[in-house]
């Protein structure tokens, strides 16, 4: 039983990272049509920026790890609205050279972090609090994985608020509907671009510290490994769908986690047939609308 | 040409490859006018209408709205000159309610204050714009039903609404009645009637003769790209041109 509590726990937690990339990716998507390949990127840079200037304010803190997830939500959304601003927006609507620009800019980024931080992992302080566990039902959880879950539950809060109840919000959901009927309305659509852009990559960002949190390191492929599992979540949530996103995200990574620990490490093997599952018998995902 | 002309076509031509779709399409709609446009099958009606509405550029003549030339203008600017239009396929948002649709139309045309987190009070101008505009055409009671969850006449009553919400001069009605059973026909021609009683210039493209004749002003005629005849329903119903065009005979 107290395993059962374990996995699940920490699947949530995991759940939540895999959750706060994927929320960006899918909105990207829904709205833009853009496979955004380096939102794996946003959140590496994130990781870095923000351990950097947190250790700096007060390493091993909650203080720092607060200024850390500020500066990394900060850097997150400015890097991503630079990204569709610079890039992005000059080939609208050809797909696969913005796809393109995405995997080039993932690949040289990994470069230039390599070249700036070194290929190593670098450990990281936590607060005490997070590295011990709390029991529960005879399961010692390891307190980190509440803070990811707490985080990932506001994150996905405040953007259905953000969704349901702003002007933007609202241009947003008929444009993931019906992009050429907004612009008919006489809306010019793409300027919602940047603001889902900005969002996409504060919700990275936050992932990338909570990400450094989990893992108890930062490194240069802290966005790649994650990326990969944001795009599986993403697809079988179905594409555009933030509630789908959630809910994907809490079952892929459960299911990874019991998967590892009764069947011999095959998560990640279980994770893809899942996938290739998904998308013979529902292509549009759990909760995506009709193409 | 006049310049009292709400909408003014002049000599509209449109080639596709070798394809002669439109051709020399001449057209003057007075201010507040319903004009009805017919023809069978492909006769180039809805295209004239893409052309209006600047989704297809015509490859000749001229296109003016209320004395402006608009034909270089393009689709997300139009509505400002102060055109709207429904398309034949749905032009709803099926997953946000009555009141979003509406309410998303009514905030494109205030525009104004566009603060990223404003958030929309049931009282702000677009959310009361938003209302009145379902009041117009009888929906207020489904204000908070999904549009997809409305029935086919009540879709069609929506797409009005949105369209009096940007508070369009020239509304293009593309196949109002299509799909709509025939008892919800009559409440749906109050509707659009209401639309024109407005002073709003109306042109629509209908193949329910009996709903046409009753509602506009005047008939345009197409037929293979062509405008055969514009003219009072009586006139053009009389005209032996018109006739052989719809029986199919020698002109």
């Amino acid at each position: 039983m107290s395993t059962v509590v374990l996995l699940v726990i920490t699947g949530l937690g995991l759940g939540a990272l895999y959750f706060l990339v994927a929320s960006g990716l899918s909105l990207i998507y829904g709205l833009m049509g853009v496979l955004n390949l380096a939102h794996g990127s946003f959140l590496t840079i994130s990781a870095f920026l923000g351990w950097e200037v947190g250790r700096r304010v007060s390493d091993g803190t909650w203080l720092g790890l607060a200024v850390s997830a500020l500066v990394g939500i900060a850097v997150g959304a400015i890097v991503a609205a630079l990204t569709e601003y610079l890039l992005i927006r000059r080939l609208y609507e050809r797909h696969i050279e913005q796809a393109l620009v995405t995997v080039g800019l993932s690949l040289a980024s990994v470069a230039l972090f390599e070249g700036i931080w070194g290929t190593d992992p670098i450990y990281t302080e936590k607060p005490d609090w997070l590295g011990q566990t709390t029991v529960i039902l005879g399961a010692k959880i390891p307190n980190d994985r509440f803070l990811l879950i707490a985080c990932a539950l506001l994150v996905l809060g405040g953007i259905v608020l953000f969704l349901r109840r702003t002007r933007y919000g609202l241009i947003i959901r008929a444009g993931v509907e019906n992009r050429s009927m907004v612009t008919a309305l006489g809306i010019d659509v793409r300027r919602s671009f940047t603001l889902v852009f900005a969002i996409g990559g504060a919700a990275a960002g936050l992932g990338g510290v909570l990400s450094s949190v989990y893992y108890g390191y930062v490194s240069a492929h802290l966005g790649s490994t994650l990326l990969i599992f944001a795009f599986i979540v993403t697809v079988i949530g179905g594409l555009g769908s933030l509630t789908g996103a959630a809910i994907a995200s809490v079952l892929v990574a459960v299911l990874q986690q019991f998967a590892n620990f009764y069947l011999g490490g095959t998560g990640d093997l279980v994770v893809v047939i899942a996938l290739a599952a998904v998308l013979l018998v529902r292509p549009r995902g759990l909760l995506g609308k009709v193409a | 040409m006049t310049n009292e002309a709400m909408l003014s076509l002049e000599h509209i031509g449109l080639r596709i490859g070798g394809a002669r779709i439109l051709h020399d399409v001449s057209l003057e709609v007075p201010p507040g006018e319903m004009l009805g446009v017919i023809g069978p099958n492909g006769a180039g009606k809805t295209t004239l209408f893409n052309v209006i509405s600047g989704v297809i550029r015509p490859t000749g003549g001229r296109v003016a709205i209320d004395g402006a030339d608009v034909t270089r203008v393009p689709i997300h600017r139009r509505a400002a000159t102060g055109l709207g239009r429904t398309f034949q396929t749905s032009s709803l948002f099926p997953g946000l309610s009555a009141r979003e649709n509406v309410r998303l139309a009514a905030q494109a045309h205030l525009g104004g204050a566009t603060s990223v987190f404003r958030i929309p009070r049931a009282s702000d101008d677009a959310s009361r714009r938003a209302l009145d505009c379902l009041a117009e055409v009888g929906l207020e009671h489904r204000a908070d039903a999904g549009a997809a969850e409305l029935a086919h006449g009540e879709k069609r009553k929506l797409e009005i609404a949105m369209l009096i919400a940007t508070d369009p001069k020239v509304i293009l009605l593309d196949e109002p009645m299509a799909g709509v059973s025939s008892g919800d026909v009559p409440a749906l021609t109050e509707v659009i009637r209401g639309l024109h009683r407005g002073g709003r210039t109306v042109l629509m493209v209908e193949h329910h003769m009996e709903v046409v004749l009753g509602l506009v002003d005047r008939v345009a005629v197409m037929h293979h790209g062509e405008l055969l005849a514009v003219d009072t329903p009586e006139a053009v119903m009389a005209n032996p041109t018109v006739q052989s065009a719809y029986l199919g005979e020698a002109v």
